[in-house]
């Protein structure tokens, strides 16, 4: 009913709960409140977690990350896949990873450039995050499809943002999907930037939503801010996709409140007040208005909740430093399935070089 | 004279030639208001103007294919890349495209334009963003590769490559963007695309690098130095068409050759140098040559990138390898 009666083509935008925390019954998809406040005890853990990573990096133990910082919400549509369907992310989903059971300690370890964090639980559905903007619409495209070659009923989500709706291969993706009917949902996160370029400059269109259109299959705009909205987009693309109908496409507008990354000077392309504008918006803030208007949720709840967040993200943090650096011949161990002779040669030139300059250090003191 | 890092050299580079040519725009990602995520490009939208400093949507392909048409079109069009990475993007345009174009059209189409790409590892960055990938661009006939290593050849490379009327890929040490001061000419000077530089001079054996690993081997050289070996080190400076000239002509003096760069060995730009000088230099080999480079395996991150990335300290254990014997 969602995808039918909001038109992206006619500037319509799905809003369930608004900023102020009013709910709209009429549109209620079926998120229970205590479902909604379980939602709100992760996405609230999930900031605190994007809040150690930023400081883990402040700190130096880690390289580049890219925050979620405002997409809560968002990041929180993964919720809603199943155990049987396949999530590929990009590298700002570290909230939508977590959501999955992705360990946070690995996420932590993976941005502190060690590449063990990436390998994913045993059994789960979820690739490795691309780094390449636009290249994972085409793998969720191609396991989807196999999804529906073997019978199973799965569906692919590729996540995405407005920046990478402008690459081609994002495009081929979503043809693809429409002329092969396979069960992807493509979860566009318009949070209105990529790096410093604006939404308005990345395409002429007024929505990308809309494209869908043009790929003849469904497309929801949906105020991504708004777990609602999220909820009810979600539960129906999924549902439809498993019924054998086709590909679905969820823009999900929504506002990045940090920088793009930790390398990013956004002052460069944005000033303060624009940012306070966006503040009234936060996910988080209109969903703990309704659960405490329901009576479900104070500031002791809060608290608690805080305080029981923290440890966990401090205790993955701990973990991620305590891990022990990667050998060196890790280097060699993922390249083929067997060395080649000369990589086994140059493997033992490095072993050889590493001892020698493990001993000179030593020797140094 | 000023002293300059290769960001300001390349800044200054494409300001004035902004400025004396009508013709030229610069497009890219993030390459307008927030003057490129190095911040090579920055100011010149504020001076130019977002017609001539481009900030385009994200893709690569659309970057380059629309800088072709532009040249052709008769603009001097400056494409940025944001990391090497991102050029297998555009890799369809670059190869089969940019590259053939002269061909193709029998001489009709001379396509004047430049991209612009960061190169290489060292920074501590996430996937695609520390690979150099040379080999892939050399390998073409009909591009112009060019890496310079420090702040004069900056400005006056890529000043080169403006002027020269043919593509040029325009490959910059990303690591040593800012690590590297020296003197640069306020004045307009050039320097010749296709002339190796012997960066310094020596007797017992030749190292050849460039980019950013000309840093570690004039270390390693002044090393050897102290324990009493001379060597030459070549700036390679222009990757494609190369100036193996310059090298074998050294080795004939030397005798022993050093190739060090950051991409993986297995063809390598070395593996080109040590073909071309064992074809034509056989006879003055002394000993076999030393390949010193990144492992033939994916470049890892952060935590491994400093037993991946070759240092002074490997090229002098290489150096002393090709002196021992
Ligand atoms: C192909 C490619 N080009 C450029 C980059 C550098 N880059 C990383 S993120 C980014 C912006 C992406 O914007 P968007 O798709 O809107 O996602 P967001 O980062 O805002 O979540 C750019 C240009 C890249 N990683 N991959």
């Amino acid at each position: 009913m969602y995808f039918e009666r909001f038109d992206p083509m006619q500037g319509q935008c799905l809003q369930i709960l608004d900023q102020a925390g009013r709910l709209q019954e009429a549109l209620r998809p079926d998120l229970p409140d205590g479902r909604a406040r379980q939602l709100y005890e992760r996405m609230s853990v999930m900031r605190l977690a994007d809040r150690m990573a930023m400081s883990l990096q402040r700190e130096g133990g880690m390289g580049t990350y890219a925050p979620f910082y405002g997409q809560e919400a968002a990041q929180a549509s993964a919720a809603f896949l199943g155990p049987e369907d396949w999530m590929v992310p990009t590298y700002r989903e570290t909230g939508a990873l977590y959501l999955r059971g992705v360990p946070l300690a690995n996420l932590y370890r993976y941005w502190m450039g060690d590449e063990r964090g990436m390998l994913m639980p045993e059994g789960a559905r979820t690739l490795p995050i691309a780094i390449v903007v636009g290249s994972q619409p085409l793998h969720a495209v191609g396991l989807s499809w196999a999804m529906k070659l073997k019978g199973e009923k799965a569906a692919a989500a590729a996540y995405f943002g407005d920046g990478a709706s402008s690459q081609g291969d994002v495009h081929e993706a979503m043809n693809f999907a429409g002329v092969f009917q396979t069960p992807t949902v493509f979860i566009c996160q318009n949070n209105q930037f990529a790096i410093s370029l604006p939404r308005r400059q990345q395409t002429a269109a007024a929505t990308i939503a809309q494209r869908a259109a043009g790929y003849g299959f469904p497309g929801l705009l949906i105020d991504g801010n708004d777990i609602f909205a999220v909820a009810a987009a979600m539960t129906e693309a999924l549902a439809d996709i498993r019924a054998g109908k086709g590909p679905r496409l969820i823009e999900m507008l929504t506002y990045r409140l940090g920088p793009h990354t930790t390398a990013d000077d956004p002052t460069k392309y944005r000033n303060a007040e624009e940012i306070e504008k966006f503040k009234p918006a936060d996910p988080l803030l209109r969903l703990r208005r309704y659960l405490e208007a329901k009576g479900l949720w104070d500031q002791a709840a809060e608290e608690d909740l805080l305080r029981r967040g923290q440890a966990e993200v401090e205790e993955a943090a701990g973990k991620a430093k305590a891990a022990p650096p990667p050998a060196p011949d890790e280097l060699f161990a993922y390249t083929y399935r067997s060395l080649p002779p000369y990589l086994e040669r140059q493997r033992e030139e490095l072993r050889a070089a590493s001892q020698a300059q493990g001993a000179v250090e030593a020797k140094r003191g | 004279m000023a002293k300059l890092n290769i960001v300001s050299a390349l800044n200054q580079a494409l300001d004035q030639e902004m400025a004396r040519n009508p013709r030229l725009l610069i497009l890219g990602e993030d390459v307008g208001r927030e003057g490129g995520v190095f911040r090579v490009t920055d100011g010149l939208q504020a001076k130019y103007g977002a017609e001539r400093v481009v900030d385009t949507p994200l893709a690569e392909s659309a970057i380059v294919g629309a800088a072709l048409g532009l040249a052709a079109g008769g603009m001097l069009p400056v494409a940025e890349i944001q990391f090497e990475g991102f050029l297998h993007v555009a890799m369809d345009q670059i190869c089969n495209q940019v590259a053939r174009y002269r061909n193709r059209s029998r001489g009709r189409y001379q396509l004047g334009l430049v991209i612009r790409v960061p190169w290489g590892g060292g920074i501590h960055a996430p996937e695609h963003h520390s690979e150099s990938p040379e080999t892939l661009l050399a390998h073409t006939p009909g591009l112009t590769v060019v890496q310079p290593s420090n702040p004069y050849d900056a400005k006056g490379l890529l000043l080169s490559a403006l002027r020269l009327g043919e593509p040029v890929v325009f490959c910059e040490p990303k690591r040593v963007y800012r690590a590297i001061k020296a003197e640069v000419p306020e004045a307009d000077y050039t320097v010749p695309i296709g002339k190796a530089a012997v960066a310094r001079k020596g007797k017992d054996l030749t190292i050849v690098a460039w980019g950013a690993m000309m840093r570690e081997a004039l270390e390693a050289a002044e090393e050897l130095q102290a324990g009493g070996a001379s060597a030459e080190v070549i700036d390679l400076r222009t990757l494609s068409p190369m100036d193996s000239e310059t090298v074998v002509q050294s080795v004939r003096k030397t005798g022993r050759l050093v190739i060090a760069h950051e991409a993986p060995r297995t063809l390598g730009l070395g593996a080109e140098i040590a073909a071309r000088v064992s074809e034509e230099a056989l006879t003055s080999l002394l000993a076999p040559i030393e390949r010193v480079t990144g492992f033939d395996t994916v470049m890892p991150l952060s935590q491994l990138e400093e037993y991946y990335l070759p240092d002074h300290r490997r090229v002098l254990a290489g150096a002393r390898k090709a002196l021992s014997v």
